[in-house]
């Protein structure tokens, strides 16, 4: 049934495509409404709650100690959950993560990882001992697309406003988690031959493919993934570069700079 | 785990095992390697150890996943406990499911699923030992594996890594590369360039990109002309073995040809040619027709109209012109998809062509026979074309 339905949205979409157009009359290279909460969990560490269209995503973060890796003793550890909650889509149903909530549980982590956006030394308590945790938990809302966006901005959103619990260890005040970098994930779908940006539920069941290109301030590309059995050229991967960074430097503009904490 | 290395790059640009930026490691590859699977490959690159075993088209269990229209093409990467320092922990932990999904649409482009309706086709990798790159060394493994169990597909699928160490982008990492350096970007390709897998992780400027595709491409070429070589090596040489073998046939039968014990038959035989020529011919003029219906595609026209529409309402010339061509490809993609049940037809009529040759073939010898046995005493006549005859009949045998 939802087979049918989707041949004849893709015609549709299609068909709206040739004039330029989107379903919810958007351009192609427009985001959807974004709305950005943070600080709404007050048990945990840090919390952000991102609605993307009628996408919507909480994060939240919370912090514990416990033994850092072998191979990196004087650094905190990072830990990204993603959770397809069945509360958000009729698809989803309870029960062990399917590979693709794994996927974008590991894109979104990918890109804080390799960004840099934690600074994870000033995590450490006691070298080879003792170091914080950080557990970025991802709660799937309500699914209307473009999960993944939602979710890195919602994750980076929680721990610009995270706090580091010291008190509640007795190890001095309380800090603000040390962050170094901002990264933004922007998500383009493919479809046709156009790519478009921050792709809604209808148009990422017809999409082809999907690229998430997380990219920092500086403008270079932290991560990357494509999602979908359709193949990209390489004219279309560098296009899908070019569009994802200026979009991330409009969000981080418009959204995150003004959680920049003064120390 | 050791301490980074000083240099990971020297100074006269060779890297830490002796190889310059753009050059891949060695690769060994073995095909054929399990008899039990229907393909298999084992495959050495650097200090990597896989090994893929391809088992399908087979059923596909369970049930459910069964789908009406296509294979479901399964992709398992699995790490032997082993195969790493530290022990890793047996089962599928959130990497390799992971490197499993888009290893496994790295694949759905070129595996021509569709062929194998409600079938399952599964591709199993087994690390043996990992030294980075593990992913890449597993498509380019399951590549030959997929060719090995002679599963239909629209090309090789080719992966190899860049990287940035200090500072410099190199090709295909080893392991204090991966460890030590900056950034990581697999990507898998067809044989025409198309990107069917592409991930990256680290630090990397748009031109570092660009620079690094360049090197993939340089190293995709060379391991796809290993692959090609090692395929060429296992399946080309029994090739030859039968063209040999007909002509030795040719030779016998044209031998055998100016006996005149042969004579009576072969003058029965090609009147029965005839009468199958005739019938071959009714055949084709019935797939001639059949053809003939499924050339009018009506889509074209609805395209046309489509394309017409379009350009009344000229919004955006490039947007158009894209999207048509989007609507062509896959008008292009059904009609291919259309071609492919023609042949099936055709080949179905092909055989019911044989069947009939046969069949006619088969009465008329008796026929003959009937006939030779009366005519056993009346004048010969000399045989018009002797070569047909012997080869019908060696055929029939």
């Amino acid at each position: 049934m939802s087979e049918i339905i989707n041949t004849l949205k893709k015609d549709y979409i299609y068909n709206l495509m040739i004039k330029g157009k989107r379903q919810d009359g958007r351009g192609f290279k427009d985001l959807r409404d974004i709305k950005l909460e943070t600080n709404i969990i007050s048990k945990a560490e840090g919390s952000a709650k991102v609605t993307l269209g009628d996408t919507q995503v909480l994060v939240g973060v919370k912090l514990q100690t416990g033994t850092p890796f072998p191979d990196s003793q004087d650094e905190g550890v990072i830990i990204t959950n993603l959770e397809l909650n069945p509360i958000a889509s009729p698809e989803f149903e309870p029960g062990p993560p399917r590979e693709d909530a794994i996927e974008m549980a590991r894109v979104v982590d990918r890109g804080i990882r390799e960004s840099g956006a934690i600074d994870i030394k000033k995590l450490c308590i006691t070298v080879g001992e003792s170091v914080w945790i950080v557990f970025i938990d991802v709660h799937v809302l309500n699914d209307d697309g473009n999960l993944i966006d939602a979710s890195c901005l919602a994750a980076i959103a929680a721990l610009m406003t995270t706090v580091v619990p010291n008190e509640q260890q007795g190890i001095g005040t309380n800090v603000p988690l040390a962050m170094k970098e901002i990264p933004v994930g922007v998500t383009l779908a493919k479809i046709g031959s156009k790519l478009i940006v921050d792709p809604s539920l209808d148009e990422e069941a017809v999409c082809e493919t999907k690229m998430t290109i997380v990219s920092s301030s500086d403008g270079s590309v932290a991560g990357m993934q494509k999602m979908g059995s359709a193949p990209l050229t390489e004219a279309e991967v560098l296009e899908a570069i070019e569009i994802a960074r200026e979009k991330a430097a409009e969000l981080r503009e418009l959204y995150l700079e003004e959680l920049v904490r003064q120390e | 785990m050791s301490d980074k290395p000083d240099k990971l790059i020297t100074d006269d640009g060779l890297r830490l095992d002796g190889r310059r930026a753009d050059e891949i490691r060695p690769m060994k590859i073995e095909i054929g390697v399990l008899s039990r699977a229907d393909g298999s490959c084992y495959l050495e690159w650097g200090r990597n150890k896989i090994l893929v075993g391809v088992f399908g088209p087979r059923e596909a269990h369970p049930r459910r996943l069964q789908r009406a229209d296509t294979a479901v093409i399964r992709y398992r990467y699995n790490m032997a406990s082993f195969s790493v320092e530290d022990r890793a922990r047996p089962g599928p932990s959130r990497r390799s499911i992971e490197i499993s999904k888009v290893s496994r649409e790295a694949f759905e482009p070129v595996i021509m699923a569709e062929l194998f309706p409600k079938t399952a086709i599964d591709i199993f990798v087994e690390i043996l030992q990992a030294d980075a790159g593990t992913r890449t060394a597993a498509i380019n493994a399951s590549s030959i594996a997929l060719a090995d169990a002679g599963i239909p597909m629209k090309g090789l699928v080719t992966s190899c890594a860049f990287g940035k160490v200090d500072g410099q982008i190199v090709l295909d990492l080893n392991k204090e590369e991966d460890n030590y350096g900056e950034a990581d970007f697999p990507v898998a390709m067809t044989q025409d360039g198309e990107i069917t897998l592409l991930q990256m992780d680290g630090h990397l400027t748009p031109e570092e990109i660009k620079k690094g595709l360049e090197l993939i491409k340089k190293g995709c070429k060379e391991i796809l002309e290993i692959q090609q070589t090692v395929l060429r090596k296992k399946f080309e040489t029994p090739v030859e073995e039968p063209e040999a073998k007909a002509e030795e046939t040719e030779i016998e039968a044209e031998e055998t040809e100016p006996s005149l014990e042969y004579a009576p038959e072969a003058a029965v035989v090609e009147e029965v040619i005839e009468e199958a020529e005739e019938l071959e011919e009714e055949l084709s003029e019935e797939t001639t027709e059949a053809g003939a219906v499924t050339e009018t595609v009506p889509e074209a026209e609805e395209l046309e109209e489509i394309v017409k529409e379009a350009e009344a309402e000229v919004v955006d010339g490039e947007a158009i012109e894209e999207a048509i061509e989007a609507e062509a490809e896959e008008e292009a993609e059904e009609e291919t998809e259309e071609e492919a049940e023609e042949e099936a037809e055709e080949e179905a009529e092909e055989e019911a062509e044989e069947e009939a040759e046969e069949e006619a073939e088969e009465e008329a010898e008796e026929e003959a026979e009937e006939e030779a046995e009366e005519e056993a005493k009346g004048p010969w006549k000399v045989v018009k074309d002797p070569s047909e005859s012997g080869s019908r009949g060696e055929n029939d045998e």
